[in-house]
């Protein structure tokens, strides 16, 4: 069933996710390059772009799929896939790859269940890879949300992610 | 025109103000190496093998989107040109399988031939391991192998800019990046039409036709199967072209030769069904004019154009002729009729049909076409796949003597043989609505006024007295520009044509490769001199069809030729 014809699941009127999106693309309508911030809101509304909110945005803005997939899969900012309550941001850059920041992401992939670039099945956690995160005083270090942690060592680790549900 | 001077290799070369490097060349017989370019799309200066050195650019230029200047000095072969062309190509090949030798595109592969040219004896570097795509069969059509994709971005240019699908789309960055319809998903699984001008303008193996040769193989070598074949009208001005002889060669006897040599138990002509199309798409006409129906009426031979318009305009399949393609009438009649007249099981025959067309083997796959009790076509193969055939068959084409099509759907009318280019489905109806209309055999036969190459023609034209206003289209994005007019009613004409490709089935995605302009056009005049050598024009004049209808099929728009010969159409939604 597409976006657009499922029904709300508690009153069985229209979409409330619709409106919402509907909202978002009349801000928007008639404005020429504004592909970009319609998905940066789509995305806010739901963490990620599922596939009929992508397909309801290409129809509704005259904009082909195809091109659309190709934007979202271009930038890293946009993601096709749920996202966790919490996201991981694993250093790998060469202060923390000195310090050992692979062996921090090998025992996060292990604790977690999970590859880097993955979400757990609960939507607790999604683990990502960074570059850098400008602390490499701390190296190795990992961010979890808004919060850096340094100095990691292996076993550190089941403590921290213990803090977010 | 504002024209420039310049030199290219110590020659001068005039050149309007607005054109490229990579023109200006071309122009004056220079040649220049090129991958992404395609004379018919916009450039996208990617690959970068076109490269020059310019005067006044401080390193090598993209010739194919570079601007000429008055008195720009350019040489187009230099070591340092040639060191980098190679490079490119060297990078390239890094990424790109090397199996060559048992690739469907052997031999007409660009990448092959500019290695070839470039004398590429040794790859010095080896990438990086590409992510492993697999292998795109999903539909009966098209195939595409990403690994041999290049990148150059051709098949999203046609698909958009030419057809207006807009299947195609880069994904993904840097070295990661691919082609990539929408989601990745197949492209049975997108809204693809499977016209096949991707494969027709991939310049590698990255998308080619699905190949059928082996079924077709299979059932020659089956003892039980009467195999019988139908050759489109488009196929004689181009299997020879296919086969080394010059673009818009006619070889119908010839290829009618080459068909029985391969084993064929019976070789038939599309033309004569094109011909029974047009009797029952021209009664059709009559009647919703006659009658009332929806108008305008808009042809429902080509398939490409078929699934775009079940896929994009749904609302509007009231207007689709419901006679069949002359492919199908031709499977339907067959295992009937012929059936019947020769005594033999239709179980038993293997009906197979060479097209110029690689959405005409999606078509032969629609599950509602098998009104007889039987698949009306079990094979379809292209132009390339036949021309692989007789090459694998060791015939020697172009010596061979001609021979004529079996009786008794082997007759076509001048009328059928137009079918294959735009506008001559129109024409073709035309002259047998005119006569059906004055009850006169009218010598009007040359509708010039529908003929020509511009994506969208109409004229209004004066039948039996009244007044007939029609269009012609021939691209997807030109017959989706003609359906918005249908849509919002500004579309006043009563029959429109529609072909999916450009130049209609002459420019067909099967036709052989390269295609141009040019050669669209020479295959075209090929099939207009046949029209005029043929001493039949009209389809009503076939004697074949007059049997038919008086031994069997009783009348146009008569019950056995509704089950038969007509279908139906339906939304696809993917």
């Amino acid at each position: 069933m597409s976006f657009v014809e499922r029904t709300c699941s508690c009153c069985g009127g229209e979409n409330p996710e619709k409106a919402r999106i509907d909202a978002i693309l009349a801000k928007y309508a008639g404005v020429k390059g504004a592909l970009i911030p319609i998905l940066q809101e789509v995305q806010s509304l739901y963490n990620y772009l599922p596939k009929d909110a992508l397909e309801y945005v290409a129809k509704q803005t005259g904009t082909p799929i195809s091109q659309i997939y190709g934007v979202v899969t271009f930038y890293s900012q946009f993601h096709l896939n749920p996202r966790g309550r919490n996201i991981i941001r694993v250093c790998q850059g060469t202060a923390c790859h000195v310090r050992g920041g692979k062996n921090i992401l090998l025992a996060l992939e292990k604790e977690l269940g999970i590859k880097a670039g993955h979400t757990t099945d609960d939507l607790r956690f999604t683990l990502e890879t960074v570059a850098c995160i400008g602390a490499c005083g701390l190296a190795p270090v990992m961010q979890v949300n808004e919060d850096t942690h340094g100095r990691l060592t292996p076993d550190k680790l089941p403590g921290i992610l213990a803090k977010y549900q | 025109m504002e024209m420039v001077t310049l030199t290219i290799n110590g020659q001068t070369v005039q050149a309007p103000k607005n054109s490229t490097i990579l023109e200006a060349a071309r122009s004056a017989g220079i040649y220049i190496p090129t991958l992404c370019y395609h004379p018919e799309l916009a450039p996208e200066g990617a690959c970068r093998l076109c490269v020059v050195e310019a005067s006044g650019a401080r390193s090598l230029v993209a010739s194919c989107v570079y601007p000429v200047a008055e008195g720009m000095v350019v040489k187009t072969n230099t070591p340092k040109v040639r060191a980098a062309r190679r490079m490119v190509v060297e990078l390239l090949l890094a990424n790109h399988p090397k199996d060559c030798l048992s690739c469907q595109k052997s031999g007409d592969c660009e990448l092959q031939k500019i290695a070839a040219d470039l004398g590429l004896r040794k790859i010095r570097f080896e990438g990086g391991a590409r992510k492993a795509h697999t292998i795109d069969g999903s539909n009966p059509s098209l195939v595409r192998d990403q690994e041999k994709c290049i990148l150059c971005g051709r098949c999203i240019r046609v698909c958009r800019d030419v057809q207006g699908m807009n299947v195609y789309s880069f994904a993904n960055r840097g070295f990661d990046t691919i082609v990539s319809t929408a989601f990745e998903l197949d492209l049975g699984q997108v809204a693809c039409s499977f016209c096949g001008q991707c494969a027709s303008v991939c310049p590698t193996g990255a998308i080619v036709e699905r190949d059928d040769t082996e079924k077709v193989w299979d059932a020659i070598n089956d003892p039980d199967k009467v195999v019988i074949v139908q050759t489109a009208p488009s196929v004689r001005v181009a299997i020879g072209e296919e086969l080394g002889m010059e673009p818009g060669s006619i070889v119908t006897g010839k290829m009618v030769a080459a068909l029985r040599h391969l084993g064929f138990d019976k070789v038939f002509d599309t033309d004569f069904s094109a011909d029974l199309t047009i009797m029952e798409e021209g009664y059709e006409f009559i009647d919703r004019l006659q009658n009332g129906g929806v108008l305008p009426m808009i042809t429902s031979c080509s398939p490409g154009w078929v699934n775009m318009i079940e896929l994009k305009y749904p609302e509007l399949l009231d207007h689709l002729s419901s006679a069949k393609s002359p492919q199908q009438m031709f499977g339907a009649v067959a295992k009937t009729y012929f059936a019947e007249k020769a005594g033999i099981d239709p179980a038993k025959i293997v009906s197979v049909s060479v097209m110029p067309c690689t959405a005409k083997k999606a078509e032969a796959a629609r599950p509602e076409m098998c009104a007889s009790g039987y698949r009306d076509v079990d094979i379809v193969i292209t132009t390339r796949e036949l021309g692989r055939m007789i090459r694998e068959a060791g015939i020697d084409f172009k010596h061979l003597n001609e021979e004529q099509f079996d009786s008794p759907l082997g007759t076509g009318t001048g009328a059928g043989v137009i079918f294959g280019t735009t506008g001559g489905v129109m024409e073709a109806a035309l002259r047998t609505v005119a006569d059906v209309l004055t009850g006169e055999n009218l010598p009007h036969v040359d509708y010039n006024e529908v003929r020509g190459m511009e994506y969208t023609r109409e004229a209004e034209l004066e039948i039996a007295g009244k007044k007939v206003k029609i269009a012609v289209v021939h691209t997807l994005k030109s017959a989706m520009a003609m359906m918005e007019r249908v849509k919002n009613g500004t579309a006043d004409y009563q029959f429109i044509e529609v072909m999916a490709c450009p130049g209609g089935c002459i420019g067909g995605g099967g036709q052989p490769v390269p295609v141009n302009a040019e050669i669209r056009k020479l295959r075209r005049e090929g099939l207009f001199d046949c029209d005029r050598a043929n001493e039949l024009r009209k389809s009503h004049e076939n004697p074949e069809i007059i049997e038919l209808y008086k031994t069997w099929l009783g009348k146009p728009l008569g019950e056995k030729a509704h089950s038969l010969l007509h279908t139906h159409y339906h939304q696809q939604i993917r």
